[in-house]
């Protein structure tokens, strides 16, 4: 039997002043399928799906649902249809319960009955396969079950049509292996389900059909069964790329940092790191895994010198002086004066790495704008370092006085990452460095790491996607809750046995 | 098909070339004077041309008011030069009224107890400098308590005008002119010890007096322009105001940033309550910022912290202020038919900004319709 279509669009066009974010895109998704929507960071995923679900009003085109034309002038209209999102980021009330914040915002006819929500929000678990306590306050809750809340308020408001924006991003792999699930359950429910995510293996093993759009344009759609991994990127890319990651064995490596029982405590007195041993070696990649939140963050700040620990040492074993200095308590600036390079590119590139309202000019004299006597900041050097820059890593950017702001994602962290390297370091960290950046612009900083390892830098790499992870780094530790759950060879484990560590902590507790 | 599709639609614009965003400005401040005639004729019946030709006369009429219209605006400027450090680095200072005050107050009190002792050059010193560290101090305190206990700066600097204003009501009782009258009146009247337009001064500028205000407040523009684009302390500057993790990862001190900003920003209104007091006013009351320390504010943010672009601002912002006066008295209007056009004319400038940077699309209706 032909299935249904659920939603159709026909020539969706949606501009942002110069930038066209959507062209002429068509799309159809069945009722009963999951479809995977794929395409680099910039391709226009997140948008079309906005203006599916009422947050931007297309420019011109038109959205049919069940075969007929509607207009989706908010995310009420959508609602109304059956259209339902889950974002990126979650839109939960912290001190709420699950089935409080399932009900806010969504009007029912007769009183306000918390019982009834909770009972049909347990109908709608049952149903599916979640798990999930009604009763439960947000802020007592994992990534995960977070996510679970606002997939069942969107099933709650009867959402026929639901549509997933990067769901995996803050998933373990077991985590994901239940979400799946739960997303086939819908499907075999006769729900349609659109899915947005960068993970070429997860769109091969969930989804029914793949749509690829690329630079704002709609390229194509296949069935999965008849993709691979291969012909997918060419797809998102236009064009071969090969996904083979170099990595060469360290040569020589000597401990360049040492870290003894490093703990710290949060503004409001949670412990982010507990104990954590480790040693770093010059000339290899370390890799960080770990859920999001699980204290990557503090670690690299806490080496940086930006946060302060309340146990513990960090020591720096100098190469060319033999002398080994301790870092805890120092500040970024006192690291400096003592001549160690420590070059670090933080998750929050534009709101701690760069100052997105200058130029690249402005950017590079971060860290070197005391250089030189008197009170004028020289201009000329961080000029040339700039140019320099654009030309080696391919920066497109109008001018080097141009805001950074302004310039897509992938730009902005060669700026950034450009500029790290630039100081000569002798440890690199680098926290989601590829998070947001097309393939080639991914390959460019893999690259660029992987040189550094070869000058003998120290590379610590915080991530979140493990089979890069597993190809790109020498060792991988694991960080659970603030504690290191593992230390393991990048070049003998598995995905599975990693995602095992990234959670051990839950399950020692359970 | 349902008619429900909106009928237009904001999106954002492309940057535009600067002299189109001028000329939108332009355009914009034309159309308010188009606005305001239709206003003035429907409520007054008077010829809007003649009220434009009184509202010119007010502030550039004589030489007198010529010079009038130049000090305040000068003033204004210099207010405005004073708080720019501290807004671009995110600090809403609004307590730049009191530190204009304590400024004023310290001048006056060394105009009266020094005065007649002093030789002139060493009072214009001690003067200046009073003037400096008391504003100083004024913007230093909520600094501190913001930099030490991130307490809030916007209702701490608010809070400290009042301090500043009760002081000096309190210092116009204790130096009152005649017992009962509450004002302090003309300060050294008769020795004209202290005034900036008087003394050892105009021996060296002549009759260029009068330009004494305008000369240094120039010199400040290019000081402040020169400090916060190419030294280091205005970099600083601008990286804690983008933001404070970025500074902090730059091994930037937030703090000594704060500090430091915040007592060059009351220095410098402090410096303005010293050229109020010596410079014009030869007096000290609770009205002698008159509301400045406010309105630099909004000088400030429309010229984008830009001080040249500042100076164009605050004349304009003087002109309408001296012009809605003389229309108020030479047509008997009431006070507030001259703010409603000073109002008009504001918004039509600040509206101007909203179409430089988005553009008003109507929906594709055409497109329906072929259909």
């Amino acid at each position: 039997m032909e299935q249904q279509n659920a939603i159709e669009c026909r020539n969706l066009t949606k501009r942002f002043g110069q930038v066209v974010a959507n062209k002429d895109v068509c799309l159809t998704v069945k009722k009963g399928e999951i479809l995977s929507l794929l395409g680099e960071n910039g391709s226009g995923k997140t948008t079309l799906m906005n203006m599916l679900s009422g947050i931007y009003y297309p420019d011109s085109g038109e959205i049919l649902v069940d075969g007929k034309p509607v207009t989706i002038r908010g995310p009420k209209d959508a609602f109304a249809l059956g259209i339902g999102m889950v974002h990126q980021h979650f839109k939960l009330v912290n001190v709420f319960t699950a089935a409080e914040n399932i009900a806010l915002g969504h009007e029912e006819k007769g009183r306000y009955d918390i019982r009834a929500v909770a009972a049909r929000v347990r109908e709608i678990c049952d149903k599916y396969g979640f798990e999930l306590d009604p009763d439960k306050k947000i802020y007592d809750m994992s990534v995960s079950e977070k996510q679970t809340v606002e997939i069942v308020k969107v099933l709650y408001r009867g959402a026929q049509i639901l549509i997933l924006d990067e769901p995996t991003a803050v998933l373990t792999p077991q985590e994901t292996d239940k979400l799946f699930a739960v997303l086939r359950n819908m499907k075999a429910d006769g729900k349609a389900v659109v899915i947005i995510t960068h993970k070429l293996h997860e769109v091969l093993t969930l989804s029914d059909r793949v749509s690829v759009l690329r630079k704002g344009e709609y390229v194509g759609t296949v069935q999965t069964s008849e993709a691979t991994a291969d012909s997918l990127t060419e797809m998102m890319v236009g064009q071969k790329v090969d996904l083979h990651l170099e990595r060469p064995l360290p040569k020589a490596p000597s401990p360049r940092l040492v870290l003894k029982d490093v703990s710290a405590m949060s503004a409001e007195g949670v412990r982010t790191l507990d104990k954590v041993n480790l040693t770093v070696f010059s000339g290899e990649i370390l890799g960080i895994a770990g859920v999001a939140g699980s204290g990557q963050k503090e670690l690299l700040e806490a080496i940086a010198g930006l946060q302060p620990l309340c146990e513990g040492s960090i020591c720096y074993d100098d190469v060319r002086t033999g002398a080994a200095e301790e870092l805890r308590g120092k500040t970024p600036l006192q690291i400096r004066d003592l001549g160690i390079h420590l070059s670090f590119v933080p998750e929050d590139r534009l709101g701690m790495g760069l100052v997105g309202s200058m130029g690249m000019i402005g950017n590079v004299m971060l860290r070197s704008y005391r250089s030189g006597k008197g009170i004028f900041t020289d201009r000329k050097a961080p000029r040339q370092l700039a140019q320099r820059l654009k030309e080696q890593l391919d920066i497109v950017t109008p001018g080097v006085n141009y805001p950074v702001r302004r310039l897509s994602g992938g730009n902005v962290q060669k700026v950034l990452v450009g500029r790290e390297i630039a100081a000569a370091p002798t440890v690199l960290m680098a926290a989601y460095p590829v998070r947001g950046l097309d393939i080639n612009s991914s390959y460019t900083i893999y690259d660029l790491l992987n040189q550094q390892k070869e000058k003998g830098v120290a590379v610590i790499y915080v991530g979140e996607d493990l089979d890069v992870m597993l190809e790109l780094c020498d060792r991988i530790a694991v960080l659970c809750d603030g504690r290191l759950t593992g230390l393991v060879d990048a070049r003998k484990t598995t995905k599975a046995q990693v995602g095992m560590l990234m959670t051990r902590q839950e399950k020692e507790e359970a | 098909m349902e008619k429900k599709t909106p009928l237009f639609h904001i999106v954002k614009r492309d940057t535009m070339p600067l002299w189109k965003a001028w000329a939108v400005r332009l355009a914009s401040i034309l159309l308010a004077l188009v606005v305001c005639a239709v206003f003035i004729n429907s409520v007054t019946g008077l010829n809007p041309l003649s009220v434009y030709a009184s509202m010119f006369d007010g502030a550039f009429g004589t030489g007198r008011r010529i010079w009038n219209t130049v000090n305040d605006a000068m003033i204004l400027l210099c207010i405005a030069l004073a708080i720019t450090p501290a807004f671009k680095m995110r600090f809403w200072n609004i307590g730049a009224e009191g530190q204009i005050l304590v400024g004023g107050a310290a001048t006056a009190a060394v105009m009266r107890y020094c005065g007649d002792s002093l030789p002139t050059p060493a009072l214009f010193a001690l003067m200046v400098v009073v003037s400096l560290l008391c504003g100083l101090v004024w913007g230093l305190v909520p600094a501190w308590f913001k930099a030490r206990w991130n307490t809030n700066e916007t209702l701490f600097t608010l809070m400290m005008n009042y301090i500043a204003i009760q002081l000096v009501s309190f210092l116009s009782i204790k130096w009152e002119a005649v017992k009962g009258s509450g004002t302090i009146g003309v300060i050294n009247q008769s020795t004209k010890a202290g005034w900036i337009d008087t003394g050892f001064l105009s021996g060296i500028f002549g009759r260029f007096n009068y330009s004494i205000n305008t000369t240094l407040i120039l010199i400040i523009t290019l000081l402040i322009f020169v400090y916060l684009n190419y030294t280091k302390h205005g970099y600083e500057i601008a990286v804690v105001g983008e933001s404070e993790n970025t500074a902090r990862y730059a091994g930037i001190s937030v703090r000594r940033v704060i500090l430091r900003t915040m007592a060059l920003s009351g220095a410098l209104c402090g410096l303005v309550g010293f050229l109020l007091v010596s410079g014009s006013n030869h007096t000290i009351s609770v009205n002698t910022a008159g509301g400045d320390g406010f309105t630099a504010i909004v000088v400030s943010w429309l010229a984008k912290f830009n001080p040249f672009a500042m100076i164009a601002i605050s004349f304009l912002l003087t002109f309408l202020t001296r012009g809605a006066g003389q229309i108020a008295s030479d047509f008997g209007l009431n006070e507030s038919a001259s703010d409603i056009l000073t109002g008009i004319i504001l918004f039509f400038i600040l509206g101007s900004e909203f179409f430089i940077n988005y553009r008003v699309l109507r929906s594709s209706r055409k497109e329906k319709e072929a259909e």
